[in-house]
């Protein structure tokens, strides 16, 4: 087993068992770090697929900027464990039978499309995640969507703004 | 690596999203857990983009195929954190009113 096969293994079980521990934790702070890892372990998968531009990305909004103003909310607001309401049983149990027979269903399909054989992503090469080649795309293919984002984050903020304002 | 090995890891994330979103009661794990399925979706865009280039790669050495889909992942966390910052202060507000994060109070929104 090659040493890129043994990282994409590695992330993997550390992103599942990680995105198991945000949903199972019963205390918000507890999953706010959970998920962090989830965010690590998805960038790690970014530089195995040579995606370095996105990684860094990920981890300086999501890990970096995201996560802590998620932090920040749940420190303003006190929350702890024995505070939080619980669903019945038989809901919880509902949700997961849902979510399990998603994931079943879509599986199988992936099983059964044989197009798929035979298709291998290769690790470690390419040149379209690198940020020359990103920042050529962006800036001469998509400036229009770029300037677009960017009033959508002045709108957003003045949305956030405007609701968090004491009324 | 196969792809196939890709769109399960990404299917399983985003059931997981799923799962958390249907069992917890907590507003903004439920906000985490959509979080999460977006960061799954994003996973196997990257993985087609990596898939589209090489096969592009074989009949053309420069080609950049496949670099939009990376844009557009760029794109979805723009949009996602533009999202997370409304969202969060509409949980604040909304604790701010019932002193409580619980998402069932919104039931009272359909009256």
């Amino acid at each position: 087993m090659s040493i890129t096969q043994f990282l994409f293994y590695f992330l993997t079980v550390l992103a599942l068992f990680s995105a198991v521990m945000v949903v199972v934790s019963k205390n918000p702070v507890h999953s706010v770090l959970w998920l962090i890892a989830v965010f690590f372990a998805i960038s790690g998968h970014y530089i195995l697929l040579n995606a370095q531009f996105l990684a860094i990305v990920n981890i300086i909004v999501y890990a970096g900027a995201i996560m802590v103003l998620f932090l920040f909310v749940i420190m303003l607001m006190n929350l702890n464990a024995s505070t939080e309401p619980q669903k019945n049983n038989w809901l919880k149990l509902a949700g997961i039978i849902a979510g399990g027979c998603f994931l079943m269903v879509l599986v199988s399909l992936v099983k059964q499309a044989n197009e798929l054989n035979n298709i291998a992503v290769t690790m470690g090469t390419g040149e379209i995640g690198l940020i020359k080649n990103l920042g050529k795309a962006l800036f001469n293919d998509f400036v229009v969507p770029f300037e677009i984002s960017s009033v959508l984050f002045l709108s957003a903020m003045v949305g956030a703004v405007v609701i968090g304002k004491k009324a | 690596m196969p792809i196939q090995y890709y769109i399960y890891l990404c299917l399983a994330l985003f059931s997981i999203g799923i799962v958390g979103v249907l069992t917890r009661r907590n507003a903004i794990i439920v906000f985490m857990c959509i979080e999460l399925m977006l960061n799954a979706v994003n996973l196997l865009l990257v993985a087609f983009s990596k898939v589209h280039n090489t096969m592009a790669l074989a009949g053309d050495k420069t080609s950049m195929a496949g670099i939009e889909a990376q844009l557009f992942v760029f794109f979805i966390m723009v949009v996602a954190a533009a999202e997370v910052s409304v969202g969060l202060a509409i949980i604040v507000m909304m604790y701010r009113n019932v002193h409580s994060v619980d998402i069932n109070f919104l039931n009272r929104l359909k009256n």
